[in-house]
């Protein structure tokens, strides 16, 4: 494997370490910490969760178009996680949004530092894997 | 073959940290619950909540229940059998904890069939008829009264009851304790003072088991 293709197979990698690792975290505090995943969550979710199993099957064999298949779940992903921080963050009214029954999706559920909510982890997330996939189509050979 | 195995390295790690993070977290948890609730036992048995069994028994199990939540319905009958293999060693206190909407109105007409010496059957009754009047996990109360016909209850009385303030009161301060004892779900279980370690039948017969095993003891 040439060493372009390495770096490219690196950039991909990490970008399925970020996908594993929102995803078990996600997990861990519906399944295990007993925290109701809201609406939106939810939408995260089913954005996030598929970019485990497409990027992991991407790196073997190493399939540099896999950025084309996943980019469009990350990029849709960072657009409803950014739309959840700006709920939480009160710049739109929460009855502009699909959450009527159960956890309203402006609830902070937890805090950390004062500033890490979970929708801030997740747009972090899905911003990473985002710049990470177009950094590894960027680098793709004329 | 390098980036095979780093690969695997990554998702074993993640694996284990989510399988050994859950473990410390439950445990910790059961830690802090234990101890919260041998901290507020005041909170967890009320003289005057309805109960069935011998007053003085060994083992007193204390439910937090909703009478529109189908897995304590479920769990009736089998806390009953249970009672019935130990008689005279088990009693059973109940604590309202009308989380689903419309429950509370429920709960209300059961405490003031209490008054006219009907709750068992109330309860049951209730309990038989649950996917009568309850859909899409909210509770209306105006579909119960069928199912409490054959029971003979003055329900001119009944309603009066209803909306007395002692029972209002009683609810609320049941939903207090419910969250001093940090009971969010139900039903949920404390047998003499203690939660059940996790949520299940055979979790509260084993425990039911230690306490009486402890109770014969001494």
């Amino acid at each position: 494997m040439s060493d372009m293709n390495d770096s490219r197979w690196t950039l991909v990698f990490l970008a399925w370490l970020t996908a594993t690792l929102a995803t078990l975290s996600a997990l861990f505090m519906s399944e295990v910490m007993g925290f109701a995943p809201c609406v939106l969550c939810w939408y995260q979710r089913i954005f996030m969760f598929p970019l485990v199993f497409i990027l992991a099957l991407g790196l073997f064999p190493f399939d540099p178009k896999v950025a084309r298949y996943a980019l469009p779940l990350a990029v849709i992903g960072l657009a409803v996680a950014a739309f959840h921080l700006l709920l939480v963050a009160g710049y739109i009214p929460e009855s502009l949004t699909p959450c009527r029954q159960g956890i309203p999706c402006s609830t902070v559920q937890i805090e950390w530092f004062g500033f890490v909510t979970i929708p801030l982890l997740s747009f972090l997330a899905f911003l990473v894997i985002n710049a990470l996939l177009l950094a590894s189509t960027l680098r793709s050979p004329k | 073959m390098k980036q095979k195995n780093l690969f695997i390295a990554a998702a074993a790690l993640l694996v284990v940290a989510f399988v050994v993070g859950a473990y410390f977290y439950k445990l910790q948890h059961a830690e802090q619950a234990a101890q919260m609730a041998a901290q507020n036992q005041v909170a967890l048995v009320r003289a005057d909540a309805p109960s069935f069994g011998n007053a003085d028994a060994p083992v007193q199990i204390v439910e937090f229940f909703d009478p529109a939540c189908n897995t304590c319905r479920d769990f009736y009958p089998m806390v009953k059998a249970l009672m019935a293999e130990h008689p005279g060693k088990i009693r059973l206190s109940l604590r309202y904890a009308p989380f689903h909407p419309g429950s509370e109105a429920v709960v209300k007409a059961l405490e003031a069939a209490r008054k006219q010496g009907q709750f068992r059957q109330t309860l049951e009754a209730l309990f038989a008829s649950q996917n009568d009047w309850v859909q899409n996990h909210t509770a209306n109360v105006d579909s119960i009264w069928r199912a409490l016909d054959p029971l003979g209850l003055d329900l001119g009385r009944l309603q009066n009851d209803m909306n007395s303030p002692a029972i209002a009161n009683m609810i609320a301060r049941d939903l207090a304790d419910a969250k001093t004892m940090n009971v969010t779900m139900t039903p949920e279980y404390f047998v003499n003072g203690k939660p059940l370690p996790s949520f299940g039948f055979d979790q509260l017969r084993s425990l039911v088991g230690d306490a009486l095993i402890s109770a014969n003891a001494k």
